[in-house]
């Protein structure tokens, strides 16, 4: 993209700030359209109107603001250092899921091979901070949420994974941009006008990888571990300031990352069948963006519409009914992708 | 499993058509709501009514109601008469900080010198200015609405 | 599914037979929790979104399995039997509104009806009429707000507002009445305070056409949605003998199958028996049946409403009573069917201006008596959702 050489240092320091700027950016973004809008509109409220004059759209940059001078409390049974990095690790997981996410044929920070793996993989270590936030708060509450966190995103890691498997066998390769490749170029039928969207042949693999994800970034049903009525923000509920700001960001923006994720892998990610080369990079991440709120909109109205599924329900939806079908799709997948 | 499906799909229904009506909120310092001509919101005092009869203050479950007052002597309606003595209202205070707004004051005046009204917007930034005095309590008094008239059926006093 | 014994017929409480096992079975459920070590005692404190107010809920837990539970009541404990004994009728009925406060027509009611009937004087039938609608309109807002905030306790976030935007529709209409939305503080010795306004006919039959339509949306949003269905059905199921037992009344002893009413079966204190209505029951005892009795409750008194307002009859709302009310000696108990369950007020009167002595049987006292009982072997979420069902209110628990 850049036409002279610019050295690796450079390039690093680039996409290093490129990653730690898009990432609040989008928690923010997704953070305002859907939780403070699309969810008020959905109550019959209006949301946050006035802060910023248009629509209430400086909420939530006012909100971070006032987290950030906020006092810093810590509880003194609180174990202090751990205390202290588990947000860090909540948040360094999703900024290394948006490494891979590409928004166009040149726009990805790391081309990795194993890209969907590697993006899998960094996505759980999340489960080690929000354990780490519940033990160190030294709190019966936290723990019962850390508790429950731990079972259910270890639970639902497996539906992820395996939903995922079909994508790949059906792309052949494990790079993202092979995979948006696969799907820009591929045909229905024949007919190439609108390539191959892998949410046509892989809707199971959509569905189940929407549910999954939905546990993962524990949202209700599947908001177990920080059932407001019951634990009052469960790991979190010792957390304020600017910890608990890292927090928000890091939900917010896994949300937007597997949002990004499903879009890529089921909807074709930046691509537009009869765009390529360098107007692809200019409408890449557009396109990738308007396919993401699409994704986030069916998240977040299953949020705002379901009651919270018990933790014994929770687990027995993972193992005794998502698994199966998971391995099922990965079978009819595996046969159909042989013989045709 | 069919049934199951068919929950899960109405509930989405009732959030998306809820989300396409308008807001029900009424966005309170640039638009209002007008509170209906019953509601109790401030209470107000015609002085001239008042004869100092302390029914108010002693009916008031809180004992918020704090009225002092003097005798005077006025000269005779008629030639010959005996000076009449009028009871003037010194002081007239209602602590709305205790107020309940039950409305017994307002009932039990014989005398029809006290009356409700719909204001509400009185707020203070210290407790002390919520004592409404004689003077602040008859203002309020332009703010009073004309009683409505009442449904079919009802024998109107 | 209740207890294997059959039911009464409609109009009669199960007879109960305290047998040796059930004592010991009560006794061993009043456990004092805090002596014991062990497992995890968890405190659901009294500062909680799930306990409706200031209830503090010890519970012994074994990972999330509770043990024991020990309900802690009186962190809101206002003396309103001391309170009564120093004021007046007029100045009481202000005080009462505030221990149902979602509900506070219906305090009001069973006390001043109490006072009637040691007076001797009885409220003429239009005020009869209008107390009637305006107690079911307090059981609309009040089950309103339940629809919505159990949807909320189980985690649905949604229906909680709609429950409180509709129930802003019903306030309206008590304040367009009373003066007060909350506290409408308008029963008096004899009859009512004051008429009708002009318009409140018209506005009271679209408010409960929002009202019906608002149920069938928690129909659909609710009651239809499997994950709410697989929350409540067969949580917290109240045994009907075991509830009666407890003196556990309302919809939730509705709920557990018996067709108990005071509104039809007790002492006639308004005119139901005028309307055409009919008792709601549930077989199943569990919190679904508690939820789904009271959605349909909330239609049956839309319905009720519009009745009397086609039916109300024309005529003075106060009756000729003297104009310092000094009610004559004498003792009445008075119970009527609140939207909490059932209520009562036993007034002793010397004949002065005030009672000498007012007991207030509160519904949620005894509704929250069973809860150590039902709460041994249930999941911690489950708590929240049997807290939720038994749908009790902190004034009226602790008054």
């Amino acid at each position: 993209m850049i036409a002279f050489d610019i050295g690796w240092g450079t390039t690093l320091a680039i996409k290093a700030i490129i990653v730690l700027a898009i990432v609040p950016l989008t928690a923010l973004i997704l953070g305002y359209v859907f939780l403070l809008k699309m969810m008020s509109h959905m109550q019959s409220r209006l949301g946050p109107m006035d802060p910023g004059g248009f629509h209430g759209w400086f909420q939530l940059i006012g909100d971070g603001v006032k987290f950030m001078q906020k006092e810093d409390i810590m509880t003194k049974e609180a174990d202090r250092r751990v205390f202290a990095l588990a947000p860090a690790v909540v948040v360094l997981s999703t900024f290394l899921v948006f490494v891979v996410i590409p928004a166009g044929p040149r726009l990805v920070v790391a081309p990795l091979d194993v890209g969907i793996f590697y993006a899998l993989a960094v996505s759980s270590l999340s489960v080690i901070g929000v354990l780490m936030a519940g033990w160190a708060s030294a709190n019966k509450f936290a723990l019962l949420g850390a508790l429950r966190a731990a079972a259910q995103l270890i639970a639902y890691e497996l539906p992820l994974v395996l939903a995922v498997v079909g994508v790949v066998i059906q792309a052949g390769t494990m790079n993202l941009q092979g995979i948006v490749g696969a799907q820009q170029n591929g045909e229905i039928f024949g007919w190439g006008g609108l390539g191959q969207p892998y949410i046509l042949t892989q809707f199971i693999g959509f569905a189940l990888f929407m549910i999954a994800a939905q546990a993962e970034l524990t949202q209700p049903p599947f908001d177990m571990p920080v059932a407001e009525s019951e634990l009052v923000a469960g790991y979190m509920v010792e957390y304020t300031g600017f910890r608990f700001l890292f927090f928000f960001i890091g939900e917010f923006g896994t949300a937007f990352a597997f949002s990004a994720l499903a879009a890529t892998m089921f909807l074709g990610g930046w691509s537009v069948p009869w765009v390529h080369g360098s107007a692809a990079d200019v409408l890449g991440p557009l396109v990738l963006f308007a396919k993401v709120m699409l994704v986030a909109f069916l998240m977040f109205w299953a949020r705002f519409t379901y009651p919270r599924l018990r933790e014994d329900q929770l687990q027995a939806l993972a193992w005794k009914w998502l698994i199966p079908i998971a391995l099922i799709n990965i079978l009819v997948t595996g046969v159909l992708k042989v013989a045709f | 499993m069919k049934r199951e499906i068919k929950g899960m799909l109405t509930g989405l229904g009732v959030t998306f058509k809820t989300m396409t009506k308008p807001a029900v909120t009424v966005q309170y310092p640039h638009e209002r709501e007008d509170p209906p001509t019953r509601a109790r919101g401030v209470i107000a005092l015609k002085e001239e009514n008042c004869t100092v009869c302390m029914l108010c203050a002693r009916q008031c479950p809180d004992w918020c109601i704090y009225i002092e007052g003097h005798k005077e002597q006025r000269p005779p309606r008629r030639e010959g008469g005996r000076p009449r003595s009028v009871s003037v209202l010194d002081r007239f205070d209602i602590d709305y900080a205790l107020c309940m707004y039950c409305g017994i004051c307002v009932e039990v005046c014989p005398f029809d010198a006290l009356f409700w009204s719909p204001e509400f917007e009185y707020s203070e930034s210290r407790i002390a200015d919520l004592l409404h005095d004689k003077d602040k309590l008859g203002e309020w008094m332009q703010t009073v609405p004309e009683p409505e008239p009442l449904e079919q059926g009802a024998v109107s006093k | 599914m209740t207890t294997g014994t059959e039911l009464p017929p409609p109009g009669q409480l199960p007879e109960v037979h305290v047998d040796p096992s059930m004592l010991r079975q009560l006794a061993e459920s009043q456990v004092n929790v805090e002596l014991d070590t062990g497992d995890m005692i968890l405190n659901l404190g009294p500062q909680h979104p799930a306990t409706h107010g200031t209830l503090r809920l010890v519970v012994r837990l074994d990972g999330e399995r509770v043990i024991a539970a020990d309900p802690v009541i009186g962190y809101m404990h206002r003396g309103y039997e001391k309170l009564t004994e120093f004021r007046t009728y007029p100045q009481i009925t202000t005080l009462i509104n505030r221990i149902d406060w979602l509900s506070s027509f219906a305090n009001e009611v069973p006390f001043i009806s109490g006072a009637e009937m040691l007076m001797g004087i009885e409220a003429p039938p239009r005020a009869q009429y209008i107390r009637t609608a305006l107690t079911e309109l307090s059981r609309i807002a009040t089950f309103l707000l339940f629809l919505g905030e159990m949807g909320l306790q189980v985690g649905a976030i949604t229906p909680a507002f709609y429950g409180f935007r509709d129930r802003e529709y019903v306030l309206n209409l008590i304040e367009g009445v009373t003066g007060g939305r909350f506290h409408p503080n308008f029963n008096r010795i004899g009859g009512l305070k004051d008429d009708l306004p002009w318009g409140w006919y018209s506005e009271c039959r679209s408010t409960m056409a929002k009202v019906l339509a608002s149920c069938d949306e928690f129909e659909n949003l609710v009651v239809g949605n499997p994950i709410f269905e697989q929350r409540t059905r067969s949580i917290g199921i109240i045994p009907a003998e075991l509830g009666a037992a407890y003196g556990v009344s309302g919809s939730n002893i509705r709920a557990s199958g018996v067709d108990w009413d005071l509104r039809r079966d007790g002492k006639p204190y308004l005119p139901y028996n005028e309307l055409d209505w009919k008792v709601w029951t549930h077989p199943d005892g569990d919190s679904f049946a508690r939820y789904w009795v009271r959605l349909q409750e909330t239609r049956e008194s839309a319905r009720m409403v519009l009745q009397l307002l086609q039916q109300m009859p024309a005529g003075p709302v106060m009756a000729k009573v003297p104009r310092i009310i000094k009610v004559p000696e004498g003792e009445v108990w008075v119970n009527t069917e609140n939207p909490l369950g059932e209520m009562g007020y036993y007034i002793v009167s010397k004949g002065a201006t005030g009672p000498f002595r007012v007991k207030i049987r509160s519904a949620s006292f005894s509704n929250v008596s069973i809860l150590p009982w039902m709460l041994r072997g249930v999941y911690v979420p489950d708590i929240i959702t049997i807290l939720a069902s038994l749908y009790f209110i902190l004034g009226d628990i602790d008054r």
